[in-house]
C-alpha cells in the first residue's frame, strides 16, 4: 500500500533528521549545554553527555524494534496475528536491564553531585541578593557592594534602536572575582524568589528570601560570564541578567580598593551641602535606574500596581510621608524599603527630583530634600 | 408502612429536550459530551494563548504585548491546559467509557455527577474573568510559587484562589463517583484483574485524585491567609518559608502530572490492541506498573525544587526515587513495543496517534530521566530544556492520547465513522508541527535561555522564529479536528457495533450498538 510506505518513508526520514540536529547540536556548543570553565562544570557537562548517549541508544534500541514490526507485521502484508501474550522472564529481564542501566548512571552522577555540593567558606565570600529586578553583590570581607542593573536601553528593547551583540545580557556593574581563588557566593532574595545561574560555572542556586543558600566557584581563566534571572520574579523577570568578571589577582585587588574608596567618598558627600541642580542632576540617573521600570519615565506608573508619581499627593504635598515610604517601602506591595539598600546622598536626590520632575515642581510645594534630612530620619526612628 | 405504586415506565426514557437536556443531566453520556466540549473549548482558549505567546517570542524585543500581560498569558496557558483541558477530557472519557467498559447503565452517582461538571464552567468563568479587571489575571506562573503569588500579587488572586477550590471539589467528587463506580457496578464475572486498562488507569487515577486535591487546596487556603488575615505561612518576615509552599505544592503536583497521563496509558494500550489485532502483551504487569508510578509519585515531588536549597541527603534520595520511575515507565513503553511485535497491524488514525505517544512520550521520558539527575539539573532547571520535556509528555503524550480515544472511540459515540483521509492529514499535519514547536526548545533550553522570558538574547533567535512557526501550525490544525469531529457527529458511514475489525472481543462496549443506548446496559451482561 503506497499510503505505508509513505509513512514509513516519512518516519524515517523524522527520526534521521533529529539524529542529525542532535548530532550537530553536539558539536555546536550554540545549542547544546556550555562546558563551562570550571572543573565541576566541565564534569556536569561529560555527565549530560554520558546521560544523552545513553538514552540515544536505548531509543534507537526500542525505536528499531517498534518500526521494524510495524514494517514487518502490517496488515496490508497480509501479516497475521500470532496468539500470544505475556512471558514472565521477559519481563523480568527487562525489568532488571532496565535497573542495571539505572545504577550504571546513578553511580557519575552521585560522585558529581557530592563534588559540586560543598558549603565549606571560600578564601572570597559573596553575599548575593536578589531584589525585583536586579542585583545586589556585596563583598563579605571588605565591607563594599553595589548594585547591578541591565544596561542594554529601553529602546533596543522596544525595537527603536538597533539591538547590541550582548542585548540584554549586559549589566552596568559586573561582579568581579579572582581566579584561581575558592569563591563561595551565598545567595538570598530581598522580596520574591530570584535564582542567580551562571551556565559557565554551572552554577544555579535560588534566591529566597529569609534564607542563605550557598554556591561555590574557582574560575581557572579570566573572562566575562554571563548568566540569567532563572526563577519567576516578575514583570522584569527576564531583564536582571548576571555578568561575572574573573580577573588577576592584581586586579581584583585594585578593583576592591577603588570600591573602598568610593564608600569612603560618598561618606563625605553627606555631610556636604547640596543645591537643588545637583541633587536633581543626582536624583535623576537615580531614578532612571533604579524606579523607572515601575514609576516609568515619565512618572505615570503603571496604575494600578504601580501608582503615579505625577500628581501624587504625597510627591506634591506630604514630605514626611514620601522619605517615610522611600526608607521603609510599603507594607504587601512591590515598593521596597530602600532606606537600608542606598546611601542618604540617593535618598535625598531622588525624593527631591520627583518632587520637582514632571509637573510635580509646579503643582506641588517644591520641598528640597537634603541628605542631612535623611540623616534626621534615621535618628529619630532610631529613638 | 406504605408502598411505592411504580407508574413511571422505564422503556421510554430518553434525553429531555433543549436546554434542560444539558443542565440537569444525570446521563454518563450527556456529562461525558459536556466535559468533552467543555475541553475542547477551553483548548481553544488555552491555545490562543499559546499563540500570543509565540507571537510575541517569534523575534528578540517586545512587538505585541508587555511583560505583564506576557506573564499573564504564560500562568494562564498552563493552568487552563492543566485543569480545563487534559483533566476534563480524560473525565469526560471515563463518562462515557467506563460505565460501557464494565456493563452498568450509569454512573453511580448521576446528580454528584452533574454537580461536577457544571462546577467546572464556574471555576473557569471566575478564573478567566479575571483577565479582564483593571489589575490583571494571576501573573505568577501555574506552580504560583510565593511570596510572587501571595504578598507581590495582584488582589486577583483572591479569585484565582477561589476558582483553585471549585476545579478541586469538582475533581474529588468526580474521582468518588469514578471509584464508586467501578467498586461497585461491573459486570458479574468482571473481577478486578479482567478489568479493561483503561478502567484501571482511571481507578488509579482516581485515588490519586482524592489524595492530592486537598493538598492543593490546603495550600490555596494558606495563601489565602496570608495575604488577607496576617498570617505568615509563606512569609519570610513573619517567620514562615517561601520554600514550604514548594514542598506542598509539588507534592500535590508530582502525582498530578501522573494524574494526567495515567489514563492516556489505558487509552493507548486499547488502540494498540485492537489495531495489532493481538492481546495486550503483559496485561498484568502493566496494571502493577501503573500502581508502581502512582505509588512513586508520592515520594518524587521535591526533584522539581533541586536549586532550592536542599540538603545533600535530600538532593540524591529524591534523584534515585527519580530515577526509579523510569523502571515501570519503560516497561510499559517495551509491553506495548511487545503487542505489535507479531501482530496484524493497520494504520488507522487512533492508531496513528497511538504509535506517535508511544514514540514522542519516551522522547519526553528521556529528557525526564536526564532532568532527574541532580548535577545536570543546576543547568536544565528552569530552562525550556524543562518545557520542552513537559510538552513532549503533554502534547504527544496526553494530548495525543486523549485525540486518539476521541477518534477510536468517536464512531461508537455518534454512530458515523469520521472521515480516515481527514483524520490521517490531521495526524500527519499535527505530528509535524508538534515537533517543529517542542523539539528545538530542548535546543534553546540547553544553550540556556529561561522560562517565563517574554524577551531574550539574540543567540536564541533562529530557534525561536522556527518554534513560533510550528505552533501556528500546530494551532490552526486543531481546527481541522474540530471540523472532522463536527463532521462525524453530522453524517458519515454508518459505524457497526463493534467499528473496528476484531474489537467485538476487546471489551463490553463494542458490544453495544453505535451509537449506544441511552442507559448502555439495561441488562448486565456475563464476564466469562
Amino acid at each position: 500500500m503506497t499510503y505505508l510506505r509513505k509513512f514509513l518513508n516519512k518516519a524515517l526520514l523524522i527520526s534521521s533528521s533529529f539524529v542529525a540536529v542532535t548530532l550537530y547540536a553536539n558539536e555546536k556548543t550554540d545549542y547544546n549545554m556550555p562546558v563551562g570553565v570550571t572543573e565541576v562544570s566541565t564534569k556536569i557537562f561529560d555527565l549530560h553527555m554520558l546521560i544523552f548517549w545513553i538514552c540515544v541508544v536505548i531509543g534507537i534500541i526500542v525505536f528499531s524494534i517498534m518500526f521494524w514490526s510495524l514494517w514487518k507485521y502490517r496488515k496490508s502484508k497480509g501479516a497475521v496475528a500470532a496468539d500470544f501474550d505475556d512471558n514472565f522472564w521477559l519481563e523480568v529481564g527487562w525489568t532488571v536491564a532496565a535497573t542495571l542501566v539505572l545504577v550504571y548512571m546513578a553511580v557519575p552522577s552521585t560522585q558529581v553531585m557530592v563534588e559540586a555540593y560543598d558549603d565549606a567558606e571560600g578564601e572570597i565570600n559573596i553575599l548575593v541578593t536578589g531584589h525585583q529586578w536586579k542585583w545586589h553583590y556585596q563583598y563579605l570581607e571588605d565591607d563594599v557592594g553595589f548594585f547591578s542593573n541591565l544596561s542594554t536601553s529601553q529602546e533596543q528593547i522596544d525595537g527603536d534602536m538597533p539591538k547590541g551583540e550582548f542585548y540584554l545580557r549586559e549589566v552596568d556593574e559586573p561582579l568581579v572575582i579572582p581566579i584561581n581563588t575558592r569563591v563561595r557566593f551565598l545567595i538570598t532574595g530581598n522580596d520574591v524568589i530570584h535564582s542567580w545561574w551562571v551556565p559557565d560555572f554551572a552554577v544555579k542556586q535560588d534566591a529566597v528570601p529569609g534564607f542563605i543558600n550557598t554556591a561555590w566557584t574557582n574560575v581557572p581563566e579570566p573572562g566575562i560570564f554571563r548568566g540569567a534571572c532563572t526563577e519567576l520574579c516578575g514583570i522584569k523577570h527576564a531583564f536582571m541578567p548576571v555578568v561575572v568578571r574573573a580577573v588577576e589577582q592584581e586586579e581584583f585587588d585594585a578593583f576592591i580598593a577603588e570600591k573602598v574608596a568610593l564608600v569612603e567618598a560618598e561618606r563625605m558627600l553627606t555631610s556636604k551641602v547640596w543645591t537643588k541642580e545637583e541633587l536633581m542632576e543626582r536624583g535623576e540617573s537615580f531614578y532612571a535606574t533604579n524606579c523607572s521600570a515601575c514609576h516609568q519615565a515619565n512618572g505615570k506608573g503603571i496604575p494600578p500596581v504601580f501608582p503615579a508619581l505625577e500628581g501624587s499627593q504625597i510627591a506634591l504635598n506630604d514630605t514626611d510621608r514620601h522619605i517615610e515610604i522611600l526608607m521603609e517601602g510599603v507594607q504587601g506591595s512591590a515598593m521596597a524599603a530602600f532606606g537600608n539598600m542606598y546611601s542618604e546622598v540617593d535618598i535625598a536626590s531622588v525624593i527631591t527630583y520627583t518632587r520637582q520632575a514632571w509637573s510635580n515642581g509646579e503643582n506641588g510645594d517644591g520641598v528640597i530634600v537634603t541628605p542631612k534630612d535623611i540623616v534626621d530620619y534615621k535618628n529619630k526612628i532610631d529613638l | 408502612m406504605s408502598t411505592i405504586v411504580e407508574t413511571h415506565d422505564h422503556g421510554h426514557h430518553g434525553p429531555a429536550k433543549g436546554l434542560t437536556r444539558w443542565l440537569f443531566t444525570t446521563n454518563h453520556k450527556d456529562i461525558g459530551t459536556l466535559y468533552l466540549w467543555f475541553s475542547f473549548i477551553m483548548l481553544f482558549i488555552g491555545g490562543g494563548m499559546a499563540m500570543v505567546i509565540r507571537a510575541e517570542l517569534f523575534q528578540p524585543g517586545l512587538q505585541i504585548v508587555q511583560p505583564e500581560f506576557f506573564n499573564q498569558m504564560t500562568t494562564n496557558h498552563g493552568l487552563i491546559m492543566v485543569f480545563g483541558v487534559i483533566m476534563p477530557a480524560f473525565v469526560g472519557l471515563a463518562n462515557w467509557m467506563l460505565p460501557m467498559q464494565i456493563g452498568a447503565p450509569d454512573m453511580a452517582l448521576p446528580r454528584l455527577n452533574n454537580l461536577s461538571f457544571w462546577l467546572l464552567p464556574m471555576a473557569f468563568g471566575i478564573l478567566i474573568s479575571t483577565l479582564f479587571m483593571p489589575e490583571g489575571g494571576p501573573n505568577f506562573g501555574w506552580t504560583f510559587y510565593a511570596p510572587l503569588s501571595t504578598t507581590y500579587a495582584p488582589s486577583t488572586v483572591n479569585f484565582f484562589i477561589f476558582s483553585v477550590h471549585i476545579m478541586g471539589v469538582s475533581s474529588i467528587l468526580g474521582s468518588i463517583n469514578i471509584i464508586t463506580t467501578i467498586f461497585n457496578m461491573r459486570a458479574p464475572g468482571m473481577t478486578l484483574m479482567k478489568m479493561p486498562l483503561f478502567v484501571w488507569s482511571w481507578l488509579i487515577t482516581a485515588y490519586l485524585l482524592i489524595a492530592v486535591m486537598p493538598v492543593l487546596a490546603g495550600v490555596v487556603t494558606m495563601m489565602l491567609m496570608d495575604i488577607n488575615f496576617g498570617t505568615s505561612f509563606f512569609n519570610a518576615a513573619g517567620g514562615g518559608d517561601p520554600v514550604l509552599f514548594q514542598h506542598v505544592f509539588w507534592f500535590f503536583g508530582h502525582p498530578e502530572v501522573y494524574i494526567m497521563i495515567l489514563p492516556a496509558f489505558g487509552i493507548v494500550s486499547h488502540i494498540i490492541e485492537t489495531f495489532s489485532r493481538k492481546p495486550i502483551f503483559g496485561y498484568s504487569s502493566m496494571v502493577y506498573a501503573m500502581a508502581s508510578i502512582a505509588i512513586l509519585s508520592f515520594v518524587v515531588w521535591a526533584h522539581h525544587m533541586f536549586t532550592v536549597g536542599m540538603p545533600l541527603a535530600g538532593q540524591l534520595f529524591f534523584m534515585y526515587s527519580t530515577m526509579l520511575i523510569a523502571i515501570p515507565t519503560g516497561v510499559k513503553v517495551f509491553n506495548w513495543v511487545a503487542t505489535m511485535f507479531k501482530g496484524s497491524i493497520s494504520f488507522e488514525t487512533p492508531m496513528l496517534f497511538s504509535i506517535a505517544f508511544v514514540a514522542l512520550f519516551t522522547i519526553g521520558g528521556f529528557s525526564g530521566l536526564m532532568l532527574a539527575i541532580v548535577p545536570a539539573d543546576f543547568q536544565y532547571h528552569d530552562t525550556y530544556f524543562v518545557v520542552a520535556h513537559f510538552h513532549y509528555v503533554l502534547v504527544p503524550g496526553a494530548l495525543f492520547g486523549i485525540i486518539a480515544g476521541a477518534y477510536y472511540w468517536l464512531p461508537k459515540w455518534t454512530g458515523n465513522m469520521y472521515d480516515e483521509f481527514l483524520g490521517k492529514l490531521h495526524f500527519w499535519l499535527t505530528f509535524i508541527s508538534v515537533n517543529v514547536t517542542f523539539f528545538p526548545m530542548h535546543f534553546v533550553g540547553l544553550a540556556g535561555m529561561p522560562r517565563r522570558y517574554p524577551d531574550y538574547a539574540l543567540q536564541f533567535a533562529d530557534f525561536n522564529a522556527l518554534i513560533s512557526v510550528g505552533a501556528f501550525m500546530f494551532g490552526l490544525t486543531q481546527l481541522l479536528f474540530l471540523f472532522i469531529v463536527i463532521k462525524s457527529i453530522r453524517t458519515g458511514k454508518k459505524a457497526k457495533p463493534e467499528v473496528w475489525e476484531g474489537a467485538g472481543d476487546l471489551g463490553l462496549e463494542w458490544t453495544l450498538s453505535s451509537p449506544p443506548p441511552y442507559h448502555s446496559f439495561t441488562v448486565q451482561p456475563q464476564v466469562k
